[in-house]
């Protein structure tokens, strides 16, 4: 692997999704720098910009490490958005009826967001492993099942005294916020727990005798079975740890950027992550500055559509560009030098 | 229920027919195309931006076929010959797609704009009960009742239908026999594709009038649900679509009386696909099947055997 060359190709596919990118600014009449000069000011203007951009970060950071675990077992875990939600829920649902001080309030909501989120994880798991249905499929219709579930709770039992909307419920008790830095709306307890969720994650994956059973369950399922390891099992435990963590994404969004469950609570950041992930090709490490500079693209949209009058969708096209490029890109090199290789091997045999 | 309840339901079901017949031409040739959610919302866009400004329902139809058939195309290109992950490549799309109809459609949210005239079959229209409930459509109905015919003949009942299930199933035995695997399921794939855009088309140009964000959301998906409840055959999964589009009429007119019932039961096909699935993976069910083997062909449906796998002669 010539990594000199690998990292041409990459350099080339962001020229490229940068060609497209500055296309599509050019095609709905943005101002070039303007736009890129507010990307930046938007993200990181001033310290309350900043907390908001760490605030999109921890989810993202959050439903990466889920889907690392899940993808290192070779399942595509759709279902990352479901188990986000039913991490929300669960943390509402202790927010709501536990009494307490701060520290066993938010200890709890963890917790009970941690075994929501893996609960709802595990039911994609069973249904692969025992019921024969594939985990995308699987997984996305109990994300229909979860938005169902949370519009339900919002409007129904959970709905704020004398009305019934799906605006949300009512905002939790103070002893159910995230702490913040004074003044802003940043809470670094919710970066602590996502740069631990995804350290343990990688430390499990690579450190340690049950992440490399997980991989090799990923890597050759059949080949793993034959070895002896009990395959199904890992599928399942893959399922509840990557669901618990996605859960936790859900407990921040609820205890640190709402205080209240809103139907719209996963802010779509676990399909988000799944491109995060493909472009980080599954690496922990990369998943961290791909997931903040995602996030700093969120974070522009806001100023482009607020300053420029732009359309909100603009940033998620960016994004999507500069996906398809590298991933595109990237397969184009890995064909050409398979065939190098074959093309060489002929020549010695020959 | 009477005649009319029964012509609402065909005429909405249709585009998912479209959808879900193209999707299950893909993957029968062994490509997996999962770009439907964003790919429909596109074609949905184009048909609709294109009929408004030219004025041509027709010409919106052939914009939304063109925009689905071109996504499709890409997935193909990444599946097939840079033998990318056919998943990943889809659920980008999904992604890119479903944000580029919001980014490039906004010029054309809630705007009144042309549709689909109904166009009476005569003579057919006359007959008792079934007249109004299937020739008293659009010609995009009568569209989809050919393509469901059409497609099940072609699959099952001619040369060049065994080709492409051989191409889908085992891609090296019809290697063996000279077909181009590739070449195939390139075709199948934008083809399969043009249909997922007709799909989009028709819903902004007809079941649901008009192009808004986000306006189609979650039927790629469905539809994707569809052509696996269906079993990978035609004729099921537009059996499949009506039933969606029952649930949904139910919903509707449920909706004054029962409210609650009303908002969870858009989403009952889904638990009632994973349900469904899970019935037909159940081991008493499974020897049931293959001791009765008309019986179970009828209610089995296995995926192709290469479905999502890259095809490389060497």
């Amino acid at each position: 692997m010539n990594s000199l060359q690998q990292s041409k190709y990459f350099a080339g596919a962001i020229i490229i999704s940068l060609i497209i990118s500055i296309f599509f600014l050019w095609l709905v009449d943005a101002p070039l720098v303007e736009t890129a000069k507010l990307l930046v000011e938007g993200a990181f203007g001033t310290n309350q910009r900043i907390g908001d951009t760490s605030m999109i970060w921890v989810p993202l950071l959050l439903a990466s490490a889920s889907l690392v675990v899940t993808f290192s077992a070779g399942l595509w875990n759709i279902g990352v958005e479901g188990q986000i939600v039913a991490g929300a829920v669960a943390a509402t649902f202790i927010a709501r009826e536990v009494e307490g001080s701060t520290v066993v309030v938010l200890a709890l909501m963890v917790i009970g967001g941690f075994v929501g989120g893996a609960l709802w994880g595990l039911l994609v798991g069973v249904l692969r492993v025992k019921g024969g249905v594939n985990e995308i499929f699987g997984g996305i219709g109990l994300n229909f099942v979860a938005t169902g579930l949370i519009v339900y709770l919002v409007i129904g039992p959970w709905s704020r005294e004398g009305v019934a909307s799906t605006g949300g419920t009512e905002p939790f008790r103070a002893e159910a916020w995230f702490p913040t830095i004074d003044g802003l709306r940043a809470s670094p307890l919710a970066l602590v727990i996502a740069f631990l969720a995804l350290a343990s994650v990688m430390f499990l994956l690579s450190r340690t005798n049950f992440g490399l059973r997980l991989r090799a369950t990923g890597k050759n399922s059949l080949a793993a079975n034959r070895f002896g390891i009990a395959t199904s099992r890992y599928l399942l435990m893959a399922f509840i740890i990557g669901g618990g963590i996605a859960g936790l994404a859900g407990v921040t969004q609820a205890g640190a950027v709402y205080h209240r469950l809103v139907p719209s609570i996963s802010g779509g950041y676990g399909f988000l992550a799944i491109l995060i992930v493909l472009l980080a090709r599954f690496r922990g490490l990369w998943v961290i500055p791909i997931a903040l500079f995602f996030a700093t693209i969120a974070m522009g949209s806001f100023q482009w559509q607020l300053r420029l009058g732009l359309h909100s969708a603009l940033g998620g096209v960016i994004q999507g560009v500069l996906v398809l490029s590298v991933v595109l890109v990237m397969g184009y090199r890995e064909v050409r030098q398979l065939r190098q290789q074959s093309i060489s091997r002929n020549d010695t045999t020959s | 229920m009477n005649a009319a309840t029964f012509a609402i339901i065909i005429a909405s079901a249709t585009p998912l027919i479209f959808a879900a017949i193209g999707e299950t031409i893909t993957e029968k040739a062994g490509v997996v195309n999962l770009s439907l959610d964003g790919s429909m919302l596109l074609s949905a866009m184009t048909g609709f931006a294109i009929a408004y400004t030219s004025g041509s329902v027709e010409l919106g139809l052939l914009a939304g076929m063109a925009t689905s058939a071109f996504v499709a195309f890409v997935v193909a290109f990444g599946g097939i010959r840079l033998r990318l992950n056919q998943i990943a490549i889809g659920l980008i799309l999904t992604y890119f797609a479903t944000k580029l109809s919001a980014l490039l459609g906004g010029d054309f949210v809630r705007k009144p704009g042309p549709s689909v005239q109904k166009m009476s079959l005569p003579g057919l229209e006359d007959i008792p009960f079934f007249g109004e409930v299937l020739f008293q459509q659009n010609p995009l109905v009568y569209f989809s009742f050919f393509l469901i015919i059409v497609s099940f003949w072609f699959i099952f009942h001619t040369r060049r239908g065994l080709d492409l299930q051989a191409v889908g199933e085992r891609p090296e035995a019809a290697f063996a026999r000279g077909i181009r695997v590739n070449t195939l399921r390139y075709f199948y794939t934008v083809l399969g594709g043009a249909f997922v855009g007709l799909g989009g088309a028709a819903f902004s140009l007809d079941a649901k009038m008009g192009w808004s964000e986000g306006h189609i959301a979650n039927y790629g998906w469905i539809a994707l649900a569809i052509v696996i409840f269906g079993g990978w055959h035609p004729l099921r999964v537009a059996f499949g679509c009506y039933l969606f589009g029952a649930i949904q009429i139910v919903a509707l007119k449920m909706q004054p009386t029962l409210p609650d019932l009303a908002q969870v039961l858009p989403i009952a096909p889904f638990p009632l696909m994973i349900l469904t699935l899970v019935f037909l993976n159940m081991r008493v069910v499974q020897s049931f099947t293959l001791r009765f083997k008309g019986i179970g062909r009828l209610i089995r449906g296995t995926a192709p055997t290469a479905l999502g796998e890259s095809f490389w002669p060497d």
